[in-house]
């Protein structure tokens, strides 16, 4: 049924070709971050042609917008396509192979080179979803997926198909890499009058609380297996590491120490939090089992240590931020606490982020920060062989809280205007930036890690 | 079985004193003797006896005051024999019933009043000088404030602190809690750090001017608590601050 690998390659070499004229027009100072977030220096011209409702009925109907809205969205979010707008795309529903013709989806003005369409009906309260990928210059041999999706109805049903269908041809046509369509992102909220931590999809949808301590929740961090959500509590005893269990829907416990502990992180196997505790006196960056036990310190110069992260990649690496030498900076380390190295090179610079990869940093960055001077903070990525950076945001406010998506293509973070804050994602070279939140503040955002 | 019969045992024990009380109770009942006939021509006595407040704390008094008539001879019990009127400053350690006995040439007759005391004392003696209202305590022991982004004691937060110091040590036994604040600019969780730093600079300045450091505890809000909401220096400068408060 579906392609093989070669074949795809093969695509990539005569669509690089093709669109040729696209690269040259793309090429910035950013192609060293589009190369190692894998978004490439082209895109992929991919047309998503609307599911032909098989059936007539008001849930069917229903399922069949959503479906459609979200799979061009999740498209179009991939960040490796260059999708053609439903206005330049043809006006047909192609339901089965049978039905398309892939001369009109190659011909101008839609020029795709790729065009993922199918069936959606609802039968005896299930969605059925015929889903193909054609390849549209290759007549002879087009069909690159062919998949067939059989779920109950709910009223999520739609939303969760397409996602699936997304990421099976974003995994095609990325190189491999998963998409992250059915990713989490776990951020704090005050819409219901507390700080607590909220989920939701990655795209906006499906927002819901997840805590109701009442209290200050801060630094939701979510574990590599999704199933526990660490984060901080701040209440008259001070700042405490709580975890909660996303499947039994309740806090289990952690060792709680004198309201002294803050920004705990995951090490990539899940059993590890790193985390910012001044149990000792200075706040400095201590290890310790998920249960609490084998707690260990691995900084100990003066000044404020907080918001490690592991590389995620090896989980032997640690970056954090230190104000050791004055206003803070980024470094790295051993996860023992050795081979420091100090990345930024001046600033004020937070909150840092390390990509699936291993390759990169994402970090909030003020170069020019002092005193009276109100922070144009913004989000930079940095390569750690070279130490290269590149500056993703430009005056959109005081932006913070980078995290890297699973897939490494994109990156969520909070944006406050006018002290308003909210959640946004981009692409990992700054494009494509748009709002995940509208309501309350939205702060201190986290992606899942699958 | 052997726990058992040990406390058969005892129970037979408490059931014996038991009976030897009310016995003995039993055989005091009589004891006040009926007074010899009245002689026909004196006339009776008569007696009162009060006491005031007839409720008090252990360890507190109250005025025992008696009055008779046509009484010659007046005896209270555990007291003794006094005048025929008076009034005495008593503090029993128990509730005390005082019974006054007043014999004349017309015969006798008695009074009694019963003193209340009240359980142990509440604690006030130790802790009445001590109790150091939150009020009060903020009234004397003042904020310091703190340069951006740094957690040194200032120069002009050095005699703030040298009086915060003298006050806290004039009441050893209050506990004290120092919460750091920052500024809203900067990100969140690095002003948590930077504000534990500022707590911790203040409680090192106490110990050092001789507040003893159990009596500290430290928290850091960072800029989750803000003092002060606009958006501007003399603001920012409110909001750094390390704050002193009575830690219960």
């Amino acid at each position: 049924m579906e392609a093989s690998p070669s074949f795809a390659r093969k695509q990539a070499v005569r669509l690089l070709i093709t669109f040729l004229f696209v690269a040259t027009t793309l090429a910035s100072a950013q192609d060293w971050v589009r190369t190692g977030t894998n978004l490439g220096a082209q895109k992929i011209r991919l047309a998503a042609a609307d599911f032909k409702m098989v059936g007539n009925d008001a849930a069917l109907s229903n399922a069949q917008l959503t479906f459609n809205q979200v799979l061009f969205s999740d498209l179009t979010n991939a960040g490796i396509f260059d999708m053609v707008s439903k206005s330049m795309a043809p006006t047909v529903m192609p339901g089965s192979p049978q039905e398309i013709d892939l001369a009109q989806w190659n011909a101008p003005p839609a020029n795709a080179a790729m065009v993922a369409f199918g069936s959606i009906s609802v039968q005896n309260g299930r969605v059925i979803v015929f889903g193909w990928l054609f390849d549209a210059k290759n007549a002879q041999s087009a069909q690159v997926l062919g998949l067939q999706y059989n779920e109950a109805l709910t009223p999520d049903t739609a939303r969760h198909i397409a996602h699936e269908f997304a990421d099976a041809i974003i995994a095609r046509l990325g190189g491999g890499i998963n998409g992250i369509a059915e990713s989490k992102i776990f951020y704090i909220s005050d819409r219901s009058g507390n700080k607590e931590v909220w989920e939701m999809d990655y795209d906006g949808a499906n927002q819901q609380q997840i805590t109701h301590i009442s209290s200050i929740c801060l630094s939701p961090r979510i574990s590599p297996d999704g199933q526990r959500l660490a984060f901080d509590e701040l209440n008259s005893r001070g700042g405490n590491i709580r975890i909660y269990s996303m499947g039994l829907r309740r806090l289990v416990s952690f060792p709680i120490h004198d309201g002294t502990d803050y920004s705990p992180a995951w090490s990539p196997d899940g059993n590890s939090l790193a985390f910012s505790s001044s149990r000792s006196g200075d706040p400095e960056i201590w290890i310790s089992s998920v249960a609490g036990f084998g707690l260990r310190r691995i900084t100990a110069y003066r000044g404020p240590d907080v918001s490690p992260v592991f590389n995620p990649k090896t989980g032997d690496q640690i970056a954090w931020i230190s104000g050791r030498t004055g206003l803070p900076q980024v470094y790295i380390m051993s996860s023992d606490g050795t081979n420091v190295q100090r990345m930024t090179d001046g600033g004020y610079a937070t909150s840092v982020s390390w990509s699936p990869n291993g390759q990169f940093l994402a970090f909030a960055w003020s170069r020019n920060y002092g005193p009276g001077a109100p922070g144009g903070q913004d989000i930079y990525v940095m390569d750690i062989a070279s130490h290269r950076w590149e500056q993703l945001t430009h005056d959109i406010g005081r932006t913070d809280f980078p995290s890297w998506s699973p897939d490494g293509r994109h990156i969520v973070f909070q944006r406050t205007v006018h002290g308003h804050s909210e959640i946004w994602t981009m692409l990992a070279d700054g494009t494509g930036q748009q709002a995940l939140t509208t309501v309350g503040n939205g702060r201190m955002p986290n992606w899942s890690w699958k | 079985m052997k726990t058992y019969r040990k406390n058969s045992a005892l129970a037979i024990a408490a059931l014996a004193a038991f009976l030897i009380t009310t016995g003995c109770h039993h055989k005091q009942a009589p004891a006040p003797e009926a007074p010899a006939p009245p002689a026909a021509t004196a006339p009776a006595p008569t007696a009162s006896i009060t006491v005031t407040p007839d409720t008090i704390n252990s360890g507190q008094s109250a005025a025992l005051n008696w009055t008779s008539t046509n009484a010659t001879d007046v005896s209270i019990d555990g007291i003794g024999a006094v005048e025929t009127s008076g009034t005495k400053t008593v503090s029993p350690a128990e509730t005390t019933t005082y019974h006054l006995v007043a014999r004349g040439d017309g015969g006798s007759t008695d009074a009694t009043a019963t003193l209340t005391v009240s359980a142990p004392p509440p604690p006030p003696p130790p802790a009445a000088p001590e109790a150091l209202t939150e009020s009060e305590f903020e009234q004397n022991v003042k904020p310091i404030f703190f340069d951006f982004d740094a957690y040194t004691i200032r120069s002009d937060a050095q005699s703030v602190i040298a009086q915060d110091a003298s006050f806290l040590q004039s009441h050893p036994n209050a506990k004290i809690l120092i919460a750091g604040y920052c500024d809203e600019r900067g990100s969140e969780e690095y002003n948590l750090a930077l504000g534990q730093n500022r707590a911790n600079s203040a409680k090192t300045a106490l110990t050092q001017a001789g507040v003893d450091a159990s009596r500290i505890r430290t928290i850091s809000y960072g800029k989750e608590k803000q003092f002060c909401t606009e958006h501007n220096e003399s603001c920012w400068q409110q909001n750094r601050r390390a704050q002193f408060s009575l830690d219960q």
